[in-house]
Formats: structure tokens, C-alpha cells, sequence
């Protein structure tokens, strides 16, 4: 099992969690994912990137650091996203009912293991 | 520095005439390395005077830079070469909203409608602006023609900020908070920076068009509505919520303020938002 997809395999093992995706931030394009059916990883990975890099845009327009970790919630779930070296994003997908300090903790920590 | 602004130098470097420039310095831009942008778009712009969108790059860098009557030179050299321009037309009608000519301000967006009328923000801006007008709010900075643009035509004009206590009742006040339109407008609120001064309008401008971007993602996800963002940065917790359907609301706080209290606090703003907006028409 490579690096990434040990990444992707904690992330998903989180309760909840329906897929995860690794996606480069530049163009984004899926790098690695792990999903569930009826997840679409490359709609997870363009929008993710291009939302997650206009929220960076913003951090920095603030006078702050990129950020660590994004959180869009919706209706029915979340879209989690941990920036991560290399301009490499690991994005979660999540049903209302995760727990998701669980999978922010576990996602800040993997993404780093993606070097 | 990244891979990809990494690849453009290269690129540039090895095709001093090619168009690269205009990808290298947005690149720069947007990630804040604004004098090296700057640097990029003027050597490019020297190469190709007459391409709109190295005008137009230009103009989004000095902006950025905070040097707005050179930002407004740049929209309108753009708009000469393209008058259908739509985000020079956007860009020249932001300075005027900043500088408190909202009617010139209408007048460039209803350009920008006429030029693409598919652009669902446009049209939102236009009512609310159009509302503003009749209600008599004054245009008091003195109108000059685009053609013929001055600093002091264009610059900010502090009395026309538009409502300062919109968050008065809020904990901090109207520090920390800032309401943003589609189009990438302050509403009000006001957002300082790491030194300390206001830098609302810049992060206002970065938010343009986000509520649809999150939409779209949601629905793609089906995930359904949104309903927040919470972003964790080592230097403070951020939360946007949309307090109508064209408006963004974005609360701002220490990184010691849990990321619960800051959702919390940005759902009190986003109702203060709705009130305020209801009474604006």
C-alpha cells in the first residue's frame, strides 16, 4: 500500500466519512481517491481545489496563514478539505452524521504523511 | 515557490515573447506576492501594449496593491481596447462604488448586464444599488468621465463607507465582520489586517462569487444547500455563512475563540445582516 493510499484508507475508516479524495490544489485533478458509490471524485476534487484555493485568497487577503483545515457544510453532509504539502489537498466527503472531529483530527494529521 | 508558478517562470524565460506573463503574474497575484506580479505584468505590458487582458491584469494587481487610481487607469486602457470587457466593467464600477459615485458605479454594471446577461450577480447589484439611488443616498464623489479618470475622482471617500453600525449590537462591534454582496462588495462590516488596517474591500473582492462556487459544490456532492464555511488558519478562525441568497457574511476571530463560538456569532451577524438588509429595500 502506498503512502497515499494508507492516507486515504485512515481517513475513510472514520465513521461517516463516504469518501476521500487527494487532489492537487494547481488544476485540480484527482491524485488518489478512496470513495463510496455515487461519489463523484473529480466533481469532489475540481470544486474542492478551486473553492479551497479562493479561501487561502482570502486567509491571505485577512493577514493570515493559509488555513489548515476547511469545512463546507450542507443539507446533507460536509465537504472536509486539509491542505497539505506539495499543493496537495485531502478532501473528505462526510454524511450528516459523522463524527467529525474525529475526521478533522485524522485528516490534519494524514495529510502531513503525503510528502 | 509552487511548481506551477515554478513551470511559468521557466516558460517565460525561455519565450520572453510569449503570453505567459498574463498566467505567471495572476498566479503571483493570488497568492499575495504582489510586487513580483507587478514586475511580471509590467514587463509584459510593455511587450504587448495593445492586449486587453494584459491591461486588465494589470489592473487587478494594482488593486491588490491598493494603488487604485493606477487600477482604474489600467480598467479603462482595457475597456478601450474591449469595451465589451466584463470584469474591466466590473472593476471600473467597484472603484466607484469605493469612491461613493454609485450612479457611475450603475452605470458600468448595466453595461456589464448588457454584455452578459447571464451573470446572475450583475443584476442583484444593480437592484440593490438602484434601491440605494432612490432612496436618496447622495453620490457625493464628483463624477468624471472614465475616459478621462483622476485620483481624486476615485478615491475612497470614507463618509459614503457604507453602514458603519450595521453590526453595533454585535460582541466586537463591527470589527471582525463583513458583509459582502455576489459581486464582491462590502456591504459593511469592517476587517482588519496583520498591521492593522482595514482591509475589508480586499478580502471582499476574494469572496465574488463564492456562495455559488460552495452552491455548486454541494449540489454536485449531494450535499444539497450550503450552510457554512469554517476555515482554520494558525492566525484565526474564519465562518461565512450566507445571510440571503446574493450575500456572503464573513466573521472573523482570534484562533482562541473556538471555531463552535465563531459559527455561533456569525449566525448572530448573518440575522443582523437579514434585518438590515430587509430595511434597505
Amino acid at each position: 500500500m502506498t503512502a497515499t493510499q494508507a492516507v486515504l484508507d485512515r481517513v475513510t475508516r472514520v465513521p461517516g466519512v463516504r469518501g476521500a479524495v487527494v487532489v492537487a490544489a494547481a488544476d485540480g485533478l484527482v491524485v488518489a481517491e478512496q470513495l463510496m458509490d455515487g461519489v463523484d471524485g473529480q466533481a469532489a476534487a475540481a470544486l474542492t481545489a478551486s473553492l479551497v484555493g479562493r479561501l487561502v485568497r482570502t486567509a491571505e487577503g485577512a493577514g493570515m496563514r493559509p488555513p489548515a483545515f476547511v469545512q463546507l457544510r450542507g443539507d446533507g453532509g460536509s465537504v472536509l478539505a486539509a491542505p497539505g504539502p506539495q499543493d496537495l489537498v485531502l478532501v473528505a466527503v462526510v454524511g450528516p452524521d459523522a463524527n467529525l472531529g474525529l475526521a478533522r483530527l485524522e485528516m490534519i494529521e494524514a495529510v502531513g504523511r503525503l510528502a | 515557490m509552487t511548481d506551477d508558478i515554478r513551470a511559468l517562470t521557466t516558460r517565460l524565460a525561455d519565450e520572453p515573447g510569449s503570453l505567459a506573463f498574463l498566467e505567471l503574474a495572476e498566479a503571483l497575484r493570488r497568492r499575495g506576492q504582489l510586487e513580483a506580479a507587478y514586475k511580471v505584468a509590467r514587463g509584459g505590458l510593455a511587450r504587448y501594449p495593445g492586449l486587453a487582458d494584459a491591461h486588465d491584469l494589470m489592473a487587478r494587481v494594482l488593486s491588490d496593491q491598493g494603488d487604485l487610481a493606477g487600477a482604474f487607469d489600467a480598467w479603462t486602457s482595457a475597456l478601450q481596447l474591449d469595451p465589451m470587457r466584463t470584469s474591466a466593467l466590473k472593476g471600473v464600477a467597484f472603484l466607484y462604488f469605493r469612491a461613493g459615485d454609485k450612479a457611475a458605479a450603475l452605470d458600468h454594471l448595466q453595461r456589464a448586464h448588457e454584455v452578459d446577461p447571464d451573470d446572475p450577480a450583475i443584476p442583484q447589484t444593480i437592484a440593490r444599488l438602484s434601491a440605494q439611488l432612490r432612496a436618496g443616498a447622495p453620490a457625493s464623489a464628483p463624477v468624471e468621465s472614465a475616459a478621462a479618470p483622476s485620483a481624486p475622482a476615485i478615491a475612497p471617500d470614507s463618509s459614503e463607507r457604507p453602514s458603519p453600525g450595521l453590526f453595533h449590537d454585535m460582541d466586537g462591534g463591527e470589527q471582525g465582520l463583513l458583509l459582502v454582496d455576489a459581486n464582491g462588495l462590502r456591504l459593511g462590516g469592517r476587517l482588519g489586517g496583520a498591521d492593522g488596517n482595514d482591509v475589508g474591500d480586499r478580502v471582499a473582492a476574494q469572496l465574488a462569487g463564492l456562495s455559488r462556487e460552495a452552491a455548486r459544490a454541494t449540489r454536485l456532492l449531494g450535499l444539497g444547500s450550503w450552510h457554512s464555511i469554517a476555515v482554520e488558519s494558525p492566525d484565526g478562525h474564519l465562518v461565512l455563512t450566507q445571510p440571503t441568497a446574493d450575500t456572503v457574511l464573513l466573521a472573523a476571530r482570534d484562533p482562541s475563540l473556538p471555531m463552535g463560538r465563531v459559527g455561533l456569532l456569525a449566525e448572530r451577524a448573518a440575522r443582523a445582516a437579514r434585518t438590515w438588509l430587509e430595511t434597505q429595500g
